[in-house]
């Protein structure tokens, strides 16, 4: 943002001023997660750079910890990183088939007591994740689903579907209902105006709210302190007793491949919201 | 429509008031019919579990089932002087069944709730009551301590008969009801309780305003940046939002410990001596900074989002009709970010005041929230009644904020990304 040339030099001032505190808030945002990096790949066993790391020397790293990570003996990784996709996954596919449908029916101008009913679908999304974590956990416990798969499964779909019911209904808000009324009127059925016109159309919303759903899955730690038992460890599960216990460096060195694959999916995520909003119109 | 008009009748001479009517309300089932799986899934595995918590809160059958006879025979007992042997000889005889159950030991943990002191009395009533012989129960179990012939401790037995109770509310507020059946604060050396609820105000309060004044300039900045530009720094924004919450917590670990680099820093500019160095974290200056950090873009999102729609042109005719830039964005700018303004802050709020994970790991005592104390009562004490009624505390107060919320900004307004 180039100031014109005719500005005063205190506004002149100001101006870099502003622009510091903005580059020390984007560091402040940053930074911390460059952090992880370096350290991962420490040859030590420490978790600060050693001199040898500061100097460059090549010594001073080593993959020790990523090989710590796949091969250590009794390492929990394998196992946690095998159920956490299994239940990201399913949790996802649950969110998005519930998410979608009921954002079909939200966005209907015909929809009774939508307001309401909103408030019951987004309320996951808003109580605090302990007390979800606690109602989950005696429902669980009662139905007898408590350190199963299946339980967390359940749980981490109430947790999702907000996310897929807010980015469809967004989607479907620009929707042009015409589409599917000509479609009606050639003589589709309601499913399959749904699978061919419908969804290719919303198909970017639909993703990216499975996206969302997939990373709370992913990422959910409170309520799987409550559900899971010694077979159902997830990754975020063995971080949080790693990080209480002991920070080792093996935990940069799996902390290292999540950023890698938040990234990914943060890359996925903004292809979709652009493309999305450049099916709905919005002009950038 | 009125009689004397002719209605307007379909094809198939059914008036078209009324059929209209039947394709609405065909229309609203339809509409309601594919909401209906997710809303009954979350009604039952989420709204009546949170349901159940109430229920769990205020439930106190426990005692009243374990002493019913006892408490049968206490109705007629008016509670000034020592109860007859007939209230005696019901809670002997409740209390040899709960000895053959195994189950004294739960009955003196309840009452010892109720009343400090119950734990050793009833251990030594057990073991006397082997020996007990039939009738005059008063005078044998007077005769094992003294505090059984202490009225007090009958009336707190009677004070547990109800089978329902708030008394797990008054306690997380530091509160309880006192022999007179009053309501009185604990001592002020004991209100853990009020202590964490202040200091969870207190943090979610100051973690909001530090997020809007650092969310602010750089919304600001990237509304107004070109967009080959602004697409770049939005990354900053959006990859802490995508990373996983441990992975930041355990980055701010890394830099906060005592040997880490942000005090490196402080030590090699000079701010601190190196024998010196401040604790960082385990306290609340650590859940300060992470917190601040993993939700400032839940600040940046909305203010971003409304920023976004203001066009530049208000602020150069803002400029133009005579004010300073100064002046331009007080009155022109500002006012219209107004509503991003209240939706980041409830946002952030909402989120802070029920955080968990990262003040568990680097708040240490002093920086936990009421979030840990109601996981603490459900993992360690297995109070989980109280912890129910903690969380429910917790969930009205965040009720309102998003009943605000919802007034302000409209849940259909969530952005998110």
């Amino acid at each position: 943002m180039a100031l014109p040339k005719y500005t005063e030099p205190h506004y002149r001032i100001w101006h870099y001023i502003y622009l510091t505190i903005c580059g020390a808030v984007f560091f402040f945002l940053i930074a911390p997660l460059f952090v992880i990096f370096p350290l991962s790949f420490n040859a030590e066993e420490f978790l600060s750079f050693s001199d040898g790391m500061k100097r460059l020397d090549p010594d001073a790293f080593s993959l020790r910890w990523y090989k710590d990570m796949i091969y250590g003996t009794k390492n929990p990784w394998g196992l946690a990183a095998k159920n956490s996709f299994i239940i990201a996954i399913f949790a996802t596919i649950g969110s998005v088939i519930l998410g979608t449908v009921a954002a079909l029916g939200l966005s209907s101008r015909h929809m009774p007591y939508k307001g309401l009913i909103m408030a019951v679908l987004i309320s996951p999304m808003i109580v605090p994740l302990i007390i979800s974590g606690v109602a989950i956990f005696f429902f669980m416990a009662k139905a007898g689903l408590a350190a199963t798969h299946t339980g967390i499964v359940l749980a981490h779909i109430i947790l999702g579907t907000p996310f897929v019911v807010i980015t469809v209904t967004a989607t479907l808000s620009g929707f042009d209902h015409s589409v599917t009324r000509a479609a009606a009127s050639l003589g589709s059925d309601p499913v399959n105006t749904f699978m061919k016109i419908t969804l290719p159309l919303i198909l970017p919303g639909v993703i990216s709210g499975g996206l969302f759903a997939f990373v709370t899955s992913f990422d959910e730690v409170v309520v799987v302190l409550f559900l899971a038992g010694l077979e159902n460890t997830t990754i975020p599960i063995q971080m949080w007793t790693g990080l209480r216990e002991q920070l080792s460096p093996t935990i940069l060195a799996v902390a290292t491949c999540l950023i890698i694959l938040s990234t990914l999916i943060l890359v996925t995520a903004e292809l979709l919201r652009r493309r999305s909003e450049r099916l709905r119109g919005i002009n950038q | 429509m009125s009689s004397e008009t002719k209605q307007i009748l379909t094809t198939d001479g059914i008036p078209l008031e009324v059929s209209l009517k039947k394709a609405e309300k065909k229309n609203k089932i339809k509409a309601f019919l594919l909401v209906a799986p997710l809303l009954f899934f979350l009604i039952i595995t989420y709204v009546f579990p949170i349901g159940d918590m109430l229920f769990r809160s205020v439930d106190d059958k426990m005692v009243t089932q374990m002493l019913p006879k006892t408490f049968k025979a206490m109705e007629s007992w008016d509670g000034q002087e020592l109860p007859e042997e007939e209230v005696f000889a019901a809670f002997h005889e409740d209390f040899i069944k709960l000895v053959e159950d195994k189950r004294e030991g739960k009955l003196s943990t309840q009452l010892n709730y109720t009343k400090n002191g119950f734990k050793s009395i009833i251990k030594k009533l057990r073991r006397a009551s082997k020996k007990f012989e039939e009738g005059n129960y008063k005078e044998q179990i007077m005769s094992v301590h003294k505090r059984w012939a202490d009225v007090e401790y009958w009336r707190a037995i009677q004070r547990r008969a109800p089978e329902f109770t708030g008394q797990k509310y008054l306690k997380g507020m530091d509160m309880y009801v006192n022999e007179e059946g009053k309501i009185v604060s604990v001592e002020e050396d004991r209100r853990i309780h009020r202590v964490l609820w202040l200091r969870t105000l207190e943090i979610a309060f100051f973690v909001t305003v530090f997020c809007f004044l650092m969310a602010y300039p750089i919304a600001h900045l990237l509304a107004t940046l070109p967009m080959k530009y602004s697409n770049l720094l939005m990354i900053c924004v959006l990859l802490p939002f995508w990373t996983s919450l441990l992975v930041r917590t355990a980055s701010w670990m890394i830099l906060l410990q005592q040997q880490g680099i942000v005090n490196d820093f402080f030590v090699g500019i000079g701010l601190v001596a190196d024998d010196n160095r401040p604790e960082m974290m385990y306290n609340k200056t650590g859940s300060y900074v992470a917190m601040t950090q993993i939700l400032l873009p839940f600040m940046v999102l909305p203010l971003y989002s409304v920023m976004k729609t203001i066009s530049p042109s208000l602020m150069r005719a803002g400029k133009s009709l005579g004010g300073t830039p100064f002046v331009a964005f007080w009155k022109v700018y500002f006012p219209l970010t107004i509503p991003g303004i209240g939706a980041g802050c409830l946002l952030v709020f909402i989120l802070a005041i029920g955080y968990y994970i990262t003040p568990a790991l680097v708040g240490g005592a002093s920086g936990t929230l009421i979030s840990n104390q109601i996981a603490f009562h459900m993992k360690s004490t297995l109070d989980w009644s109280f912890a129910s009624a903690m969380g429910l505390m917790l969930l009205s107060g965040v009720l309102v904020i998003y009943w605000l919320y919802n007034k302000i900004v409209g849940i259909d307004n969530i952005k998110l990304g």
